[in-house]
């Protein structure tokens, strides 16, 4: 029996959460103006501790400029693949916290973190005009089993 | 092309993933000569055309991950297997797909009747072979009937024992698939199975036999004469005669257990030398195959023919504390159950009852000290002894229930795998009876408004005498359960507090759910012809039985506890040296000893940095509805009696001894699983929303949590 079907008494939440934030590349971010609600996909990396969630783009997007005017957003991680059997296999994770650029003290871990998972994206970070910005996640919602829900809050 | 059938003749070891291990056995005794009734295969690829075409390759693994399967207890894997096998009846053979297996079955039809065999790839290699896990049908005799059985037998992929021994099996929804065998049915005079080996004694070999098919030896109902062979020479050891008094024989459809008559009765099933070339049979085949084998077998006129073989295998020990061989000894036969009854309802049930009177009537306070200690230990012994029975007799009567509840889908049909537990529910219980006490107390007090008041402050005596020897009557009676826990002031107060919740409510009455069960009950029976009908009204009659004792067990069981925690209660303060119960007299639970066996109980690991809060928990739908309150959750006794109407009840195990809170509660939310479990019953009989399996739930849902009780789903929200 596949391992999602089955995950046994040890495997934990925050497990299950580290591993799906390892393995997926895309992150939904939520973000909103004047009432207005706005979803980009955007490449993510997440910090060791599972507390904070990077993300870059330029400074003249919308979503930059809808984290300017109200940092509360949200990001929404999942396994699917589009099949069937996303409805009992996929895992999902909604974030909830708040966003700013990474500070000067922090950049260079998270620049580290976030160009392991996306090499490729180099040349995109470091040009001026990209911004590299952080979740403070404060809280995890998370979806097993098709209908499974339980929330994760960093202490 | 898909190769969707194929005649036995034409298998051979390369197909053995497209016609499964029973098939590919019956193929190599027809080369090595055997006679083997006629039949062809439908092949691994009829199911898997199947379970897609019809949505059931998501639908499956859906409701099994509902739930980790390691936190399910039997009867919870039980009830999945059950919505499993609902799906594939509510499932047509989609047009195509029918017509194929018409093209190939039809002439096999028309001959006369056909089994329809299970042959799973994985079942029956020398490696691993588990007997029970899946269905077979014998006697099938109309077409719709047979893709009807062909679509059992696929379910059965996933029966309950199958589940449980998923590991071992390798059992995948992604690689895992069932092929089917269809043969004539050959209705011999003798019937029975042989082991080439005997499983308990190397040097031998054995030969079982019973008059007719050999059906009702395969699942226990029918005894057998059984031969012993010295295995290297063949010589006869032992030759035992059971009292013969059943035969399997084939119904209009279907087997039926039939009463032999005198002259069959009284004569062995086969001859010494019958027995001896049975036994010959299971020698050659186990020198062509390599490993012994247990082959089954039956006498046609003058011919032996092989029906099937495969290796034996002993059940192994598993590890300790693994009990799933007993969980599946529960699954017992219509004809087991009916014995089991008449036991239970004529000779346990009174003698404990007898039990109880005699300790209640002892007047404990005149006891010397030494009689006391003395009373203590025997009642140990009685507690010891008839906690024994509960699980010997009282826990596998209740499957008395499922079994009707396969029964009663396989022909009605509903949409609702679960819509059978309606027409039990008019059985009468204790609880129930109780409740109706209750009611009849709240019902003065609603029309009285001093009363109201008197009953407030628990002064029920001077305001109303009547009341108050009915509260007398109903404390009596309920010695047994949580109230038994209080002391007498206490618990009268306790009831005064329920009546006045009941009072301000409307009747309880009116509160059950109307049902038209007699018409239910005449539909179910309409399904039915002749001597079917009569049987259906037998299942029925025995499903009501291991229905209300399903329920009232608990309450028998309670008194005896009752009466041990009274004599240890007054040994207590003498400062004597009181022994303690072999198992836990837990009034809440008095059928405790669950925990002696491991329980899967929800283990997170650490969540380093983090703290984890539900959400949405998922269990299984018990009784359908919305409903929202807060939560009260049960730790002890006392909590119970704190229950304000409209709140949720959150327990570990809801016990009959708790059913007088259901009528106030707006939901209900309980660890324990299953759809059989005393709180789906009675949530269903008031109508409440119930959701039960929640893994953990006493822990996860504090007392006073807001949460949502979806009875429909099996989903509990909590609030944050």
């Amino acid at each position: 029996m596949a391992k999602t079907h089955d995950p046994g008494l040890g495997e934990g939440l925050r497990d299950a959460l580290a591993e799906l934030l390892a393995s997926q590349h895309l992150a939904v971010l939520a973000t909103h103006r004047d009432g207005q609600p706005y979803c980009s996909l955007v490449g993510f990396a997440a910090s060791p501790d599972l507390k904070g969630l990077a993300f870059a783009t330029t400074r003249s997007t919308r979503k930059f400029e809808n984290c300017l005017a109200d940092p509360r957003v949200a990001m929404m991680i999942d396994s699917s693949r589009n099949e069937d059997s996303d409805f009992h296999e996929a895992i999902a994770a909604t974030a909830v916290g708040e966003v700013a650029e990474v500070e000067k003290t922090a950049r260079s871990r998270y620049l580290r973190w976030y160009l392991a998972k996306h090499p490729h994206l180099t040349d995109f970070v470091m040009a001026p005009s990209c911004a590299l910005l952080r979740v403070r996640v404060r809280k995890y919602v998370i979806v097993r089993r098709f209908q499974e829900v339980s929330e994760l809050e960093p202490r | 092309m898909k190769r969707l059938a194929i005649g036995l003749e034409a298998v051979d070891p390369e197909l053995r993933m497209l016609v499964g291990g029973k098939a590919l056995a019956l193929a190599k005794l027809i080369r090595l000569g055997h006679l083997v009734p006629r039949g062809l295969c439908v092949t691994t690829e009829a199911y898997e055309s199947y379970v897609r075409q019809t949505g059931l390759h998501e639908q499956i693994p859906m409701e099994l991950g509902r739930k980790s399967l390691h936190e399910m207890r039997w009867e919870e894997i039980w009830d999945v297997s059950l919505r499993i096998r609902n799906a594939f009846l509510q499932r047509p053979v989609p047009d195509r797909l029918r017509r194929m297996l018409t093209l190939a079955i039809g002439p096999m039809l028309s001959r006369g009747a056909i089994a329809v065999r299970s042959s799973a790839p994985e079942e029956d290699s020398s490696a691993r072979s588990f007997a029970g896990l899946h269905e077979s049908y014998v006697n099938v005799t109309s077409l719709a009937d047979a893709l009807d059985r062909i679509r059992l037998v696929w379910s059965s992929l996933w029966s309950d024992a199958a589940l449980m021994y998923r590991k071992e099996l390798n059992l995948s929804v992604e690689t895992s698939s069932m092929a089917v065998l269809i043969q004539e049915v050959v209705a011999g005079r003798s019937s029975g199975v042989a082991f080439s080996q005997d499983p308990g004694d190397a040097s031998r070999s054995v030969v079982e036999a019973v008059h007719g098919l050999n059906q009702g030896l395969v699942d226990g109902s029918v005894q057998p004469d059984r031969w012993t062979f010295e295995r290297r020479s063949g010589q006869i050891l032992s030759h035992a005669q059971p009292k013969r008094e059943v035969f399997a024989a084939p119904g209009r459809s279907g087997v039926r257990i039939k009463r032999l008559p005198p002259r069959k009765a009284n004569r062995r099933p086969l001859s010494d030398v019958e027995a001896h070339r049975v036994f010959r049979l299971a020698r050659d085949v186990e020198d062509a195959f390599g490993v012994p084998q247990d082959v089954e077998w039956t006498w046609k006129g003058r011919r032996l023919v092989a029906l099937q073989a495969r290796p034996i295998t002993t059940p192994s020990e598993g590890r300790p504390g693994d009990r799933r061989a007993w969980d599946l000894s529960l699954r017992r036969s219509f004809e087991n159950l009916c014995g089991l009854r008449r036991r239970i309802e004529q000779e346990l049930l009174p003698a404990m009852e007898a039990d109880a009177r005699r300790m209640a009537n002892v007047d404990l306070q005149s006891l010397s000290d030494d009689e006391l200690l003395a009373e203590v230990e025997e009642r140990i012994a009685l507690h010891t002894k008839w906690l024994d029975v509960y699980w010997t007799d009282f826990i596998p009567f209740a499957h008395g229930a499922r079994l009707f509840g396969q029964f009663y889908n396989d022909a009605v049909r509903p949409s609702d795998p679960h819509e059978f537990t309606a027409l039990l529910a008019s059985v009468e219980t204790i609880s129930a009876k109780r409740n109706d006490a209750l009611e009849q107390m709240a019902w003065r007090v609603r029309e009285d408004g001093r009363l109201y008041g008197a009953v407030c402050r628990a002064e029920t005596e001077d305001r109303d005498p009547e009341l108050d020897e009915m509260l007398d009557a109903y404390l009596a009676d309920f010695a047994e359960g949580p109230l038994g826990a209080l002391d007498p002031v206490e618990a009268r107060a306790a009831v005064c507090r329920i009546l006045q919740n009941l009072a301000s409510c409307p009747s309880l009455k009116s509160l059950r759910r109307p049902r038209d069960r007699e018409a239910m009950e005449k539909q179910f029976l309409s399904a039915f012809q002749g001597a079917d009908r009569a049987f259906a009204a037998e299942m029925l009659d025995l499903a009501k039985a291991s229905y209300r004792l399903r329920d009232d067990d608990n309450v028998y069981l309670g008194r005896i506890v009752h009466e041990l925690n009274r004599a240890r209660s007054e040994a207590r303060p003498r400062g004597l040296p009181v022994p303690k119960p072999r198992y836990s007299a837990d009034v809440l639970r008095p059928t405790a000893r669950e925990a002696a066996h491991p329980s899967h109980q929800a283990a997170e690991s650490p969540q380093a940095g983090f703290s984890v809060n539900p959400r949405q928990l998922i269990g299984q739908p018990a009784s359908s509805g919305l409903a929202d309150g807060r939560a009260r959750t049960i730790r002890k006794a006392a909590d119970l009696f704190q229950f304000e109407s409209g709140e949720v009840l959150v327990c570990d195990a809801v016990d009959p001894g708790m059913a007088f809170v259901l009528p106030i509660a707006a939901g209900v939310v309980e660890r324990r699983g299953g759809m059989l479990v005393h709180g789906a019953i009675i949530a269903r009989e008031y109508g409440v929303p119930c959701v039960t399996g929640v893994t953990d739930a006493v822990n996860r849902i504090p007392s006073g949590t807001r949460v949502t009780v979806d009875g429909y789903l099996g989903i509990v929200t909590v609030s944050s």
